[in-house]
C-alpha cells in the first residue's frame, strides 16, 4: 500500500477513532484520491457537512500532497449493509 | 432563445444580470446567495456551461424542472474566489439553497440519485 494512502488514513482515523476508510489512487499519479469514510460521525447530518469533515481534515494536504479528492461518506451501519 | 422542439430539456436556470450594487465583497455575496431559494455558482451560463461539472448540475435542475439563478463565476474573479471563502468549499459548481451550501458536482449527483435533492429543494 502506497505511504500516501496510509497517511490519509491514519489522519482521518485519527479525527474521527471509529472510521473505516478506504484509499484508492483515481489517476494512477497517486495524487487523485478516491477517499471512502464510514463513520457514526456522519449520521443525520446533510452530505455537504458530511464532506466538510472530511476537507477540513485534509485541508492542508490538499494545498501541497494532494491536488485532487473524490469523497464518499456514509455511517458506519450503511457501511456494514455493503 | 426560443426553440420550439426543445420541450424536454427546457433550460429553467437564469443567469443573474441584475445584481444589486453593494459596498463590499461579502454583502455582494450574500445578495447574491438571496436572491432566489436557488442558486447556482458555476462556470458559464445554463445555455453554455464551461465545465462538464456545471453541466451536469444544470442538467439535473432542468430534469426536475426547477426555476434557478446562476452566476457566471468565470465572469468575477473577487466572487469566484470570495464564494470559496465564504463557503469553506474550494470548488465550482456551488448550490445553494435558502442560502445555504448543498453541495458541488459530486453530492448533487449523489443526492439526485438518492432522491434527498428532490426532498431538500421541496421543503
Amino acid at each position: 500500500m502506497a505511504e500516501i494512502f496510509n497517511y490519509v488514513e491514519n489522519k482521518i482515523k485519527s479525527h474521527l477513532t471509529d472510521a473505516q476508510v478506504k484509499v484508492t489512487d483515481l489517476t494512477g499519479t497517486m495524487d487523485h484520491l478516491g477517499i471512502t469514510v464510514a463513520s457514526d460521525a456522519f449520521q443525520g447530518k446533510m452530505l455537504i457537512d458530511q464532506h466538510q469533515i472530511i476537507m477540513d481534515i485534509l485541508k492542508e494536504d490538499l494545498k501541497e500532497k494532494i491536488h485532487a479528492v473524490q469523497i464518499k461518506t456514509m455511517t458506519l451501519k450503511k457501511f456494514n449493509e455493503l | 432563445m426560443n426553440n420550439p422542439f426543445n420541450i424536454l430539456n427546457k433550460n429553467t436556470g437564469t443567469p443573474i444580470t441584475d445584481e444589486p450594487t453593494a459596498a463590499d465583497l461579502a454583502a455582494r455575496i450574500k445578495n447574491i446567495i438571496d436572491s432566489s431559494d436557488l442558486v447556482l455558482f458555476m462556470k458559464g451560463i445554463p445555455d453554455a456551461p464551461q465545465c462538464g461539472f456545471s453541466a451536469n448540475v444544470v442538467a439535473i435542475l432542468n430534469h426536475l424542472k426547477v426555476e434557478f439563478k446562476t452566476f457566471d463565476i468565470l465572469s468575477d474573479m473577487d466572487i469566484r474566489q470570495g464564494v470559496k471563502e465564504f463557503s469553506n468549499w474550494p470548488t465550482y459548481p456551488q448550490l445553494y439553497f435558502k442560502s445555504k451550501l448543498v453541495g458541488g458536482n459530486d453530492i448533487i449527483t449523489e443526492m439526485y440519485e438518492s432522491g434527498d435533492l428532490q426532498q431538500v429543494i421541496n421543503s
